[in-house]
């Protein structure tokens, strides 16, 4: 919304720069974006050409007298359109102006033109940077007075606001005013509406009817016969091209006039065409339709509110007339309409057809039915003054829907208890009778207060104690810290471990990544994680089909995040997210269980002279998990898998206190191609975080006490079928009460080894508690592991012989 | 052997020994050189155990000898032990000098993503203040996210949140189930499970139907806070959400509050503070404007309150909402917020 500051000045007088006038507006509410300037035209005047000769030396100039107000100067003129007794735009040298052919301001210079001396310049449209045209100069009204400054004439500013969706009003020049009024200190006035009236009483003519009241609770009409159509004048085209409206015939310019500055829209119908001067607003019958405006054939339904004649729609109720009941250039008799519509039915026909216009934007916020008539007096005056006709007498004012406004109390107890300072009430008073609200006296300190016609965002006292602090200010309440008593402490515990984790993770050495929670379905089948697709939660109006599903899995966004790095020539990337993964229930919400993935892919080492460390594979990412999970705590065991996302033979299952609580492997190598990532495994884990929390051991961890005894350390090294799991080895070896741990520190399968057996070295760690061990009680106990493994685990010593250490 | 033979044998071995020690430079020598004379099959110690086979008296001389000769050759090698340290550590330098400028062996270094960081000094700086940090479904009903907010269907308001439909109805066949716009759905949710004092903070990804660009995204985090309880004012406002400000932004920071709308809150506030790069003369990250959105704000709307039950005759309260994207480019001085999500290792690297 444009709003002049000569048109604002109508109505309010403003005594504050407009910068200052913008800043105020913008701290209580209204933002002005930008303050557009008119003018700035230094060193121009209006002017009145005295006399035109022909130019000796050429034959498109001519040669003018033009009286500035300080002496006549002579100008050579190429301009069609200059002739004696114009009053024009008249710039002296110095005068910066718009270049007609490059569009760039540029200073003018006293020049010899065809040998003749030109002491200025008549100004075209362009020149001054007031429109394209540069065709002829710019002729100003005859009363232009001569000698004035361009700029004080005729330059002016305008506010670019950013008005809030619960105030209809700002979309008014008049409601910017009383808001300009208020936070200036000063009162706005209305535009005084009087026009004659002649002839028979407007219901001779015309007869309307309310059929659906909660859709239109009031309807209001003037009839004027007799107009002429045609442009409007000046100042009426300037004002609309200012407020960036565009001027169309004088009678629709008066109803987009009074629109800008009362809020109100007006549909202006050729009365002639409307049958039996009839008008019933009632809901559309099904399967009428009508041709609007913009010559769209609309199919109606009980849904929709129109504007009907005796027999069809005429008009779609406070959004768009139809194709030909407005106004042309044959119309002689106008009917003015300027009713209250529902806001949420003309937001609905608004949005169904895609017509959401200036009338939509002021009529869905909700426009107060006591709006309508002085916005129509206004209009039918306006039209009467620049169209000419006669008004028929009176207006129709059908207004099933009356309901009178009601007072609210403002207390000053509620001010101080909701803003935690209290104003005196004759400043409350102050600021709420320039707003143009009515406020009774009760009681020693409060108030009974009628909203204006214009404001239909005040209902409830808090919206009193808003306006009262926004005009007063901000910055007038205290800054105070809260002393009131601490809610109880809940624990967080799903963030806190979530956090917790996060920490591990990093620590662990990985980069945190966030990825979009929404994915497509080709990434999500990709990953084989789409199933049949009905399990997943799709986005009904997706940003794109890159984002139409919501994740089930963390997977496809880290192999697509893995990919495009790859892409960005990354060597090595190892990365994790913790996020939430989105589980479609078949009823309610879907569950959003935290999930933590990660993967690490690509050389161990950065490149450099310190040589190669090898590749990322299998063994790292479990060693982030086990990392992790000791830290939290956890027992796991991991059992080899099966998960199609993974390496058949490279998968195992992550499990803790019984539960399955995520997947650790490489990627299959169908979907890593698939993800296009080649060049080496990808080390891939997931867990889902709700599941860890719920197995973890409650309660305190126990605390070891720390030994105060040496322990004895022996290696050993066996042979064992390559498919007994180290782990297995490893239990029955920790499982002897003197071994306080056993480390693999050496695995082997290979030529070395005899086929279908793998090598096994462990250094075991013999310790007790209450003692220090002898030697005998160690190799003792050392040759019941070798015999116990030998029986549980086919294991056969190695070399026979053991090492001490 | 005779006992002149041997106190020849220990004299030649100790000679032979000192002689010797004289060239020797490395710790390695002076070990061999230990075993070769001192050790237990060493010269010197084999003609120690040759003593034996003396008589009682020439024992005693010629193992006085002895003792002598070992006494000497181990001073003689403490003392070389010493001379060889020192022109180790004298020659240090030279000797054992490394290339300093080479890179260091590399260390995997973790790193939270910058919005962790922002969303986690954010949650900090209200946790201090009393807050506690409440979470709530990112897939929402209509109802928490918009209805109980005083924004009913047909609001005008909505057009403020765009919002992203779930594809699935509801009961009376609705598509009610969305991808939430804002935090501010734990108002209502947090209010409806505890009555006051509520003091929250609600960190959270929401998202909305809108065109990215450098500084839009559909996908985003928010920061919600509500304060509720008897007595709290807009003053109350004020000051947590000064006290916040200059945590995040600096002691020094000016803030500045302005009436703004929002349909759950009145009156509604929106806060900046002034613009730390060109101290509030203007400049390219405000737009010329010396100020800096931050948040906006206000006090709950009675008819939130009345939604959960509580009694805003009796109860009052404040609420903000925050972008920790706008916060962390303003801090890192990011420049494009398209950056967070797209994953970029060159990017997240720097933080």
């Amino acid at each position: 919304m444009r709003v002049p500051i000569s048109w604002l000045k109508e109505f309010v007088d403003i005594e504050v720069p407009v910068e200052e006038l913008a800043h105020r507006l913008t701290m209580a509410g209204l933002e002005v974006g930008e303050v557009i300037t008119t003018g700035g035209w230094e060193n121009c005047f209006v002017g009145h050409v005295e006399r035109v000769e022909p130019h000796p030396n050429a034959q498109r100039l001519t040669l003018c007298a033009v009286a500035t107000g300080a002496g006549v100067q002579q100008v050579v003129c190429g301009a069609p359109n200059v002739a004696a007794g114009q009053k024009i735009a008249f710039a002296r040298v110095g005068a910066t102006l718009i270049d007609g052919r490059t569009g760039r301001p540029s200073r003018l210079k006293a020049a010899k033109i065809r040998g003749v001396v030109s002491e200025g310049m008549i100004c075209s449209e362009k020149e001054l940077g007031l429109g394209e045209d540069h065709d002829g100069i710019l002729t100003l009204p005859q009363d232009a007075p001569v000698g004035t400054p361009l700029d004080d004439y005729m330059g002016d500013q305008a506010l670019d606001l950013e008005p809030t969706p619960n105030r209809a009003d700002w979309l008014s020049v008049l409601g910017v005013a009383y808001e300009a009024a208020a936070l200036t200190g000063a009162r706005a006035r209305e535009p005084e509406a009087l026009y004659p009236e002649e002839g028979l009483p407007i219901s001779a003519h015309i007869s309307v009817s309310i059929q659906d009241p909660d859709l239109c609770p009031r309807y209001t009409a003037s009839l004027i016969k007799g107009i002429a159509v045609g442009p409007s004048p000046r100042w009426l085209r300037e004002r609309l091209e200012r407020c960036g409206v565009r001027p169309i015939n004088n009678v629709v310019d008066v109803t987009n006039y009074v629109m800008l500055e009362y809020g109100q829209p007006l549909h202006a119908f050729d009365y002639e065409t409307l049958l039996k001067g009839r008008i019933l607003v009632r809901r559309a019958y099904t399967g009428e339709t009508m041709e609007t405006l913009d010559g769209v054939v609309r199919a109606l339904d009980s849904s929709h509110l129109v504007i009907a004649d005796d027999r069809d729609a005429r008009a779609l109720g406070g959004i768009v007339g139809g194709m030909d009941s407005g106004i042309s250039e044959g119309t002689t008799d106008v009917l003015l309409e300027s009713a209250s519509f529902n806001p949420a039915n003309n937001r609905q026909t608004a949005q169904a057809f895609r017509l959401r216009t200036e009338a939509t934007a002021r009529f869905e916020k909700g426009l107060r039915p006591g709006l309508t008539a002085p916005a129509l007096r206004r209009a039918t005056q306006l039209i009467h003054q620049v169209a000419g006709g006669t008004v028929a007498k009176g207006i129709v004012d059908v207004y099933p829907g009356r309901r009178e406004p009601e007072a609210i109390l403002l207390t000053s107890a509620r001010m101080k208890k909701v803003l935690g300072v209290g104003y005196p009430r004759e400043q409350v008073e102050e600021v709420l009778d320039a707003l143009g609200f009515r406020s009774q006296r009760e009681g020693d300190s409060d108030l009974r207060v009628t909203p204006p016609y214009w404001r239909s965002d005040v209902t409830i006292e808090d919206d009193l104690v808003e306006e009262a602090a926004r005009i007063i200010g901000y910055d007038a309440i205290p800054t105070q810290m809260m002393a009131t008593p601490l809610p109880a402490l809940e624990r967080q515990e799903m963030r806190d471990f979530r956090e917790e984790a996060r920490d591990l993770l990093v620590r662990s050495g990985l980069q945190e990544v966030i990825s979009y929670s929404a994915v497509s379905l080709d990434a999500l089948r990709e990953a084989g994680a789409a199933g049949d697709g009905a399990g997943l939660l799709k986005v009904a109006n997706p940003m794109s089909r890159e984002y139409q599903y919501m994740r089930p899995t963390l997977r496809a966004s880290l192999l697509q995040t893995l990919a495009s790095n790859l892409a960005r020539q990354t060597e090595s990337v190892g990365i994790f997210e913790i996020g939430r993964v989105y589980l479609k229930r078949p009823k309610g919400l879907p569950e959003e269980p935290e999930t933590a993935a990660g993967l690490l892919y690509g050389p161990r080492a950065k490149e450099g002279w310190l040589g190669d460390a090898g590749h990322y594979d299998f063994y790292d990412a479990k060693g982030v998990v086990e990392a992790a999970l000791e830290q939290m705590g956890a027992a796991a065991s991991f059992q080899p898998g099966a998960d199609d996302f993974f390496h058949p033979g490279k998968t195992a299952s992550i499990t803790v206190n019984g539960a399955a609580v995520g997947v650790v492997g490489e990627v299959h190598p169908v979907v890593q191609e698939r993800f296009q990532i080649d060049g080496g495994p990808v080390a891939f884990f997931e867990m889902r975080l709700d599941r860890l929390l719920a197995a973890l051991p409650q309660g305190k961890r126990p605390l070891k006490s720390l030994a105060r005894y040496p322990s004895s350390i022996r290696d050993i090294s066996i042979l064992v079928d390559s498919d007994v799991p180290a782990a297995k080895v490893q239990a029955v070896i920790e499982g002897r009460p003197l071994v306080e741990r056993a480390v693999l520190f050496d695995a082997y399968e290979g030529k070395e080894a005899p086929p279908g057996r793998v090598s096994l070295a462990y250094r075991i760690y013999f310790q007790a508690a209450n003692r220090t061990l002898s030697s005998e009680e160690v190799n003792r106990d050392l040759a019941k592991v070798v015999r116990l493994l030998e029986r549980e685990a086919g294991a056969s010593l190695r070399g026979g012989e053991t090492t001490a250490g | 052997m005779t006992s002149q033979n041997l106190a020849r044998t220990i004299e030649q071995a100790r000679e032979a020994a000192l002689e010797e020690l004289r060239g020797l430079t490395g710790e390695e020598g002076l070990e061999e050189w230990r075993v070769r004379y001192l050790g237990r099959r060493g010269r010197l110690t084999a003609a120690l155990r040759s003593l034996g086979t003396l008589a009682q008296e020439e024992r005693r001389v010629v193992g006085a000898q002895a003792n002598q000769a070992k006494a000497l050759l181990e001073e003689s090698l403490a003392q070389a032990r010493r001379r060889v340290r020192e022109s180790r550590i004298a020659g240090l330098a030279q000797e054992e000098r490394i290339d300093v400028t080479r890179p260091g062996r590399p260390v995997a270094m973790g790193r939270f993503h910058p919005l962790t960081r922002i969303l986690r000094e954010i949650c900090d700086a209200f946790e201090s203040m009393g807050f506690q940090v409440v979470e709530g479904p990112e897939v929402e009903w209509d109802r928490y996210n918009f209805e109980m907010l005083n924004i009913p269907r047909d609001h005008p308001a909505r057009d403020m949140w765009n919002t992203l439909w779930i594809d699935q109805e509801d009961d009376e066949g609705r598509q009610s189930m969305l991808l939430r716009t804002h935090t501010s759905p734990m108002q209502a949710r947090t209010m409806e499970r505890v009555k006051p004092p509520v003091r929250v903070i609600v960190p959270g990804k929401c998202y909305r139907y809108e065109a990215t660009d450098a500084t839009h995204e559909w996908h985003f985090y928010q920061v919600e806070g509500l304060a509720v309880d008897e007595g709290i004012t807009l003053a109350n406002l004020k000051g947590t959400l000064y006290e916040f400000a200059r945590r995040l932004f600096g002691a020094e920071r000016k803030v500045r509050f302005r009436c703004d709308y929002f349909p759950f809150v009145e009156p509604g506030v929106e806060m900046a503070i002034d613009c730390f790069a060109c101290e509030g003369a203007g400049c390219r990250i405000c737009r010329e404007a010396g100020w800096i959105e931050i948040l906006g704000a206000g006090m709950v709307h009675p008819k939130v309150l009345e939604g959960v039950g509580y009694d805003p005759a009796v109860h009052t309260g404040f609420a903000f909402g925050m972008g920790p994207e706008r916060i962390a480019m303003l801090k890192y001085g990011i420049e494009d917020i398209r950056l967070f999500y797209s994953n970029d290792l060159r990017f997240l690297r720097q933080f």
